[in-house]
């Protein structure tokens, strides 16, 4: 079986994460980046379907990024943890894609490395956090979809989901190639072990460009994004109002507050 | 101006509010077009949708649209965009909704928006970025504008019609049905108003120690809706349908009470916008403090059951 788990290197949700101003894109350089921490449960996943060892032809799991340098990164991490190789789609023309473009290379990626039976994928980056490049690759791909899975049992051929909707929770079946994006619910992502950082160091990453997977750059980037940024503002902070310690009346002075705001 | 479809958001027929804030903001930008697929289409039904100013009606009813995962439904809603020529298409942005929106977009060839907060007139969208950090205007500069709207992004204003009805016929394809919803369980009802809807919420998090009695009494007691931490959801304590943050809902109520709740960014991008904040913590550090409008520092097991009493005194 192979799996491939596509993973974003995003910039560190608990720095001062912001825009470039010269493009309104997200700054990704001047702040520290990481593999988006819900992209962790993905790759843990792929790792449990292999610890599982049902598939007599073994599973191989392949890391997926697409960005800018430091991207590789994102790759790296999922290699510790356990993914057995990387690919890296990396070309300059991709800079501003939007999630109709970043779908479209990733389908072609994941066509380019062939025989894939499962993609799995986060809930939503924790940067641009839309959650909707994987349906847009189920359309690309013409692969079934099943998103927001907070439990999955892979077999052979089929996978069967626990799909914790807003108002119910489904029992979803479809059968091998799909797509599976997984919440946060799903497992505990490991931490890259010792040997797990240091056979990560011999594990092949593969670097394509937009030609290597005949994507026409004149397809992607900022230009030929089908949205549009026309301002970023800074929110103003909230101001911190009154703070008063409990002295045995502070439940009474919190009802009063909520009195006073019309709450009551 | 031109139709602007609505997804109508329903479950089992029973139109959710979030149906009135599209159909309303719809009519800002054209005239609204409400879109219901699958069955329950009733009296009831287009009572609101034609309370709140639907100019036409789409009703499709297939059976794939319930057997199967959302791709029918996008098949569906295209089918609909194509046969009225839809500038916009408006969708709620709940997971669904988002991936209908996702798979809409790509057959639409059209760009997509999602969580917008406020969309004008000119269907220039508004958004909260990175945690409620940044304010940002959009939008799809060309084609068909697909845009998911996040719940309380407008309040619902009627404006009666009476729109006319028309029976679509949607063809399915063999790839749209391909994940097959073998068993749904609803959850359970509480009784109290929808997270993502209601105008006051109290959560609790790790600091209730697992017990929500004390956060429940304070919700009832104020006829708000109950939220929780994921530090809380991961413990067990409370189910995950509820949890506020960024893996969970964002809510945006008039007043959020976080009870034994640290302030987490990524706990804060699911209620900074609230309008109130108000923080029981018994860590005056706690930085949910910072962005209080008013503060309690205690133990919220002796403070909320406090102010349920005195809530209710003042109510009676
Ligand atoms: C990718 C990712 C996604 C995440 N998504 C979410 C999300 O959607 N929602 C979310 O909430 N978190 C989310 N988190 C987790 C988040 O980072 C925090 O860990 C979490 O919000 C902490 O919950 P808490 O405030 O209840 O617990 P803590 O941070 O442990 O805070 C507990 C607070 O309770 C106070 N306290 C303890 N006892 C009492 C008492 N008796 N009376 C009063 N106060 C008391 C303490 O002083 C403390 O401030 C996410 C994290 C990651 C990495």
């Amino acid at each position: 079986m192979k799996i491939v788990v596509l993973v974003k290197h995003v910039p560190d949700a608990t720095a001062d994460r912001t825009f470039d101003p010269s493009d309104n894109t997200t700054d990704r350089t001047g702040v520290d980046g990481l593999l988006s921490e819900l992209d962790e449960y993905a790759v843990e996943e792929a790792l449990k379907i292999v610890d599982a060892g049902h598939d007599s032809g073994g599973v191989e799991v392949i890391a997926m990024t697409m960005g800018p340098d430091g991207a590789s990164d994102a790759v790296k991490k999922a290699l510790q943890m356990g993914a057995d190789s990387g690919v890296h789609v990396l070309d300059d023309a991709l800079h501003g894609s939007d999630a109709l473009a970043t779908a479209r290379v990733l389908a072609a990626a994941v066509g380019t490395v062939g025989e894939v039976d499962l993609v799995l994928t986060g809930m939503a980056s924790t940067d641009g956090s839309m959650s909707v490049v994987p349906a847009m690759l189920a359309e690309y791909l013409d692969l079934p979809h099943v998103g927001f899975v907070g439990e999955l049992t892979v077999s052979e051929s089929s996978v069967t989901c626990r799909r914790d909707g807003d108002v119910a929770s489904q029992t979803v079946e479809a059968a091998l190639p799909a797509i599976v994006s997984v919440t946060d619910q799903i497992n505990e992502p490991r931490y890259p072990s010792f040997k797990g950082i240091m056979a990560a160091k011999k594990k092949p990453v593969q670097t394509w460009s937009l030609a290597d997977l005949g994507v026409d750059a004149g397809a992607v980037g900022l230009d030929a994004a089908l949205s549009v940024v026309r301002e970023v503002v800074k929110r103003p902070e909230r101001s911190q109002g009154e703070v008063v310690t409990d002295e045995g009346d502070g439940g009474v002075r919190l009802a009063e507050f909520l009195a006073a705001r019309k709450f009551v | 101006m031109g139709e602007i479809l609505v997804l109508v958001d329903h479950v089992d027929g029973v139109v959710r509010k979030t149906t009135t804030e599209l159909l309303t903001i719809a009519r800002r930008a054209g005239d609204p077009v409400a879109v219901f697929l699958g069955s329950g289409y009733d009296d009831a039904a287009r009572q609101v949708l034609a309370s709140y100013g639907a100019t036409k009606v789409y009703v499709a009813d297939a059976p794939e649209l319930e057997e199967f995962l959302v791709a029918p439904k996008a098949e569906a809603l295209a089918q609909a965009a194509t046969a009225c020529g839809a500038v916009a298409v408006l969708v709620t942005a709940s997971a669904e909704g988002k991936e209908i929106a996702a798979r809409l977009a790509v057959k639409l060839g059209s760009g997509v928006i999602t969580d917008a907060t406020d969309v004008a007139a000119d269907l220039t969208t508004t958004q909260s970025v990175f945690a409620g950090g940044y304010t940002v205007a959009a939008q799809v500069p060309s084609g068909v504008a697909v845009i998911a709207v996040k719940p309380n992004a407008a309040t619902p204003e009627p404006s009666p019609s009476s729109p006319a009805e028309e029976k679509l016929a949607v063809t399915i394809s063999d790839s749209a049905r391909r994940a097959r919803i073998v068993a749904r369980a609803p959850r359970a009802a509480t009784g109290r108003p929808e997270l993502t809807e209601a105008a006051i919420v109290v959560s609790g998090g790790r600091g209730t120690g697992g017990d929500f009695g004390p956060v429940e009494e304070l919700a009832d007691a104020l006829g708000g809706a109950v939220g929780a931490s994921r530090a809380a959801v991961d413990s067990g304590w409370y189910p995950h349908a509820y949890q506020v943050g960024q893996t969970g809902k964002t809510v945006s109520p008039q007043l959020y009470l976080a009870a034994g709740i640290s302030g987490a960014i990524q706990h804060r991008a699911g209620m900074q916008t609230s309008k109130t904040i108000v923080a029981v913590n018994k860590d005056p550090e706690a930085p949910i403090f910072a962005m209080a409008d008013f503060g309690v520092v205690g133990d919220l097991h002796t403070i909320l059951p406090q102010v349920t009493a005195e809530v209710r005194k003042r109510k009676a």
